[in-house]
């Protein structure tokens, strides 16, 4: 219990030491990918929780954080003045909707982005429980492929339709008010508080996470992933931990989509394409296939690291070649098992390193 | 009508690719229970390479320098990540040969470019074509169902005939079985590779006057191959190429009610619900799916 808190106090101690270093460099500007980065670790925290815990891989997450993203995207930047009706105007009597003006000056009558971000999640819940049913009674090779092919899916929908901006995707997406005057924008006077907001809500979604495995729930996933059968002999209902961790963990993707195209003011079919499904998967294979806190940690470096260009031409390549290496070095993860004592076992091909199926 | 059977044809070529990837997927899953990812990179390379070396070698040489060239490639990824693994997991192939295919795909993006490029037709060119019943087929989709034809016969025979094949079978039957037998089971898996590898370049180099190819044109390929081998049923070679047909003859009839945008998500869609319904696959029996590891 005290060690799970002071891990939360050590990362919280992280983010702020980062910020000062920044502030004490006059490199400001690094905070603008840091943020970037939280709303994607946002992802990769609710990937881990699927991959590490619950044992389902997912080759399609870029598919949900598509879904958030465009979605909140769209409804926050429709036009709905020209389209008066019985529901906008019960809407807009509501509350629900707001006026604003566009860089041009004109005005625009829009879904309030709260409500927006409501209907991403809901509409996410629905995908994926819809498609999450079927899809995880798939083991292996099919359920891959399966997740693969929903984001696919997702992709060729964004890319192929018109009123989503096809290729070009949607643009000026306003920012996203919080309580206390606070606005999640990319608006470079409001980076600071952005970095914290952004970290702020990683935290939460870690917090919850944390509990969540450290619970019944938790200890009854642990016995899902060791040994199905068995746990289902013991009366743990499988099917339905494994959809509701699939649920929540495109539903982190999803809120992700939400806060980051609000953050970028615009989202692209890019978002939802497959390099960044396996992108996501790389990174909580690195991490530690169920280590949540080396999830984090290795997706705030290579996040990082990717959104400066560090890698440049070769981003894709850098994570094609850290997946191969983590799966034949060390399919654990790197920050969960001692890795000498993993290469060790590779090297003497000891029997006694057979993983299960 | 005409327009039935222009489409009908149209399906008729894609679908034979198809089957030839989903051919390459079942040589190496019956050798080693592996889907290789990669598949559709085997395809693009065939593709490519001929293209660069059509530009100082003879049209037939260069395809078979292709053939070549990506034979080999299958077998170094073999060598370099499949052969030394003891008993992987499932899920740790699934990765390593999406690693493998992202590694090949951006290495032919550092080699190639974003280029779109294409072989010239074996034989007339892209305006010409045979009339047959009012039916206009370029003489391209014939050398594409003619190949891909000799190719299912061809390996056929060799897993049926030779004694090489024979003992290839013996290994995905039983793998301790056959090393007992004398067979060299780990020199199989990479003869697998080498096989799908070579097939896949093939159906790249004759395909490539007609559909193009560019660096990222392998996982599109991959994506419909397995759909076609999962449609078939894993590793029934035989079924793959009435899967092909089919998944290539809705796909072509899809534009009909579908934007062209769509197509693509139309051969995943039917993916997902042969997935859903009936994993074993249309050809397959349940029965035996059991048996099978995933």
């Amino acid at each position: 219990m005290a060690r799970r808190y002071f891990a939360i106090a050590a990362f919280v101690g992280l983010i702020v030491a980062i910020q000062l270093a920044t502030l004490a460099t006059g490199t400001g500007y690094y905070l603008t990918q840091l943020t970037m980065t939280a709303y994607y670790s946002l992802v990769i925290v609710g990937l881990c929780m699927l991959i590490g815990y619950a044992g389902q891989i997912s080759l399609g997450h870029a598919g949900f954080f598509a879904i958030g993203g465009y979605v909140a995207g769209f409804l926050t930047t429709f036009d709905l003045k020209s389209h008066q009706g019985a529901i906008v105007s019960l809407l807009s009597n509501s509350g629900a909707l707001v006026s604003r003006h566009d860089v041009y000056g004109g005005s625009l009558l829009t879904v309030h982005p709260w409500l927006a971000c409501a209907a991403a999640i809901l509409l996410t819940v629905v995908v994926a429980y819809f498609v999450g049913g079927p899809i995880l009674k798939l083991k292996g090779h099919y359920l891959a492929m399966a997740t693969l092919g929903i984001g696919i899916i997702v992709y060729r929908i964004v890319l192929g339709t018109e009123f989503l901006g096809a290729a070009d995707g949607i643009s000026e997406v306003p920012g996203f008010p919080l309580p206390g005057g606070l606005l999640i924008t990319g608006d470079s006077s409001s980076r600071v508080s952005n970095y914290y907001l952004a970290w702020g809500v990683v935290l939460l979604g870690m917090v919850l996470l944390l509990n969540l495995i450290h619970s019944r729930i938790g200890r009854a996933l642990g016995a899902v992933h060791g040994a199905e059968d068995a746990a289902e002999a013991m009366g743990i209902p499988t099917a339905r931990y494994k959809l509701h961790t699939f649920v929540l963990s495109a539903v982190f993707a999803a809120l992700a989509g939400v806060l980051l195209t609000h953050y970028n003011g615009g989202i692209g079919p890019s978002e939802a394409g497959v390099m960044k499904s396996v992108r996501y998967v790389a990174i909580v294979a690195i991490g530690g296939m169920a280590n949540l806190w080396g999830a984090l940690s290795m997706s705030l470096v290579l996040n990082y690291l990717s959104l400066r260009g560090y890698f440049g031409t070769y981003d894709d390549a850098v994570f094609g070649v850290i997946l191969i290496l983590i799966m034949l070095f060390a399919p654990d993860g790197l920050l969960r098992r001692h890795l000498f004592s993993d290469l060790k076992r590779i090297v003497s091909r000891d029997p006694a390193g057979e993983e299960a199926p | 009508m005409e327009f039935f059977f222009q489409y009908l044809v149209a399906g008729i070529t894609y679908g034979t690719i198809y089957a030839i990837v989903a051919i390459g997927f079942n040589i190496i899953y019956n050798a080693t229970g592996i889907i290789n990812f990669a598949q559709g990179e085997f395809v693009m390379l065939g593709g490519m390479t001929a293209v660069t070396l059509n530009g100082f070698l003879p049209l037939p040489l260069a395809i078979v320098l292709a053939v070549v060239v990506t034979t080999i490639v299958g077998a170094v990824i073999e060598i370099l990540f499949i052969r030394w693994l003891y008993k992987p997991s499932v899920l740790r192939m699934v990765i390593i040969t999406i690693g493998v295919s992202i590694l090949i795909r951006e290495i032919a993006l550092h080699i190639w470019g974003e280029n779109v490029r294409a072989l010239p037709y074996f034989t007339g060119s892209s305006v010409s074509s045979i009339n047959l019943g009012g039916v206009y087929i370029s003489s391209q989709v014939l050398w594409v169902i003619g190949v891909g034809a000799l190719a299912v016969a061809a390996l056929t025979a060799f897993f049926n005939l030779t004694m090489l094949g024979r003992q290839m079978r013996a290994c995905a039957a039983n793998r301790d079985a056959a090393r007992l037998c004398g067979i060299d089971a780990g020199n199989m898996v990479t003869l697998s590779f080498m096989i799908s590898a070579a097939i896949g370049a093939i159906g790249g180099a004759v395909v490539c006057p007609i559909t193009y190819v560019q660096y990222d044109s392998g996982t599109p390929l991959a994506i419909k191959g397995f759909t076609v081998a999962i449609l078939g049923g894993l590793g029934n070679s035989t079924a793959a190429v009435g899967a092909g047909m089919i998944l290539g003859i809705l796909e072509s009839f899809s534009i009909w009610v579908l934007p062209t945008a769509y197509k693509e998500a139309i051969s995943i869609a039917i993916l997902l619900g042969i997935l859903f319904v009936k994993p074993s696959g249309i050809f397959g029996s349940a029965e035996a799916a059991r048996l099978k590891e995933f």
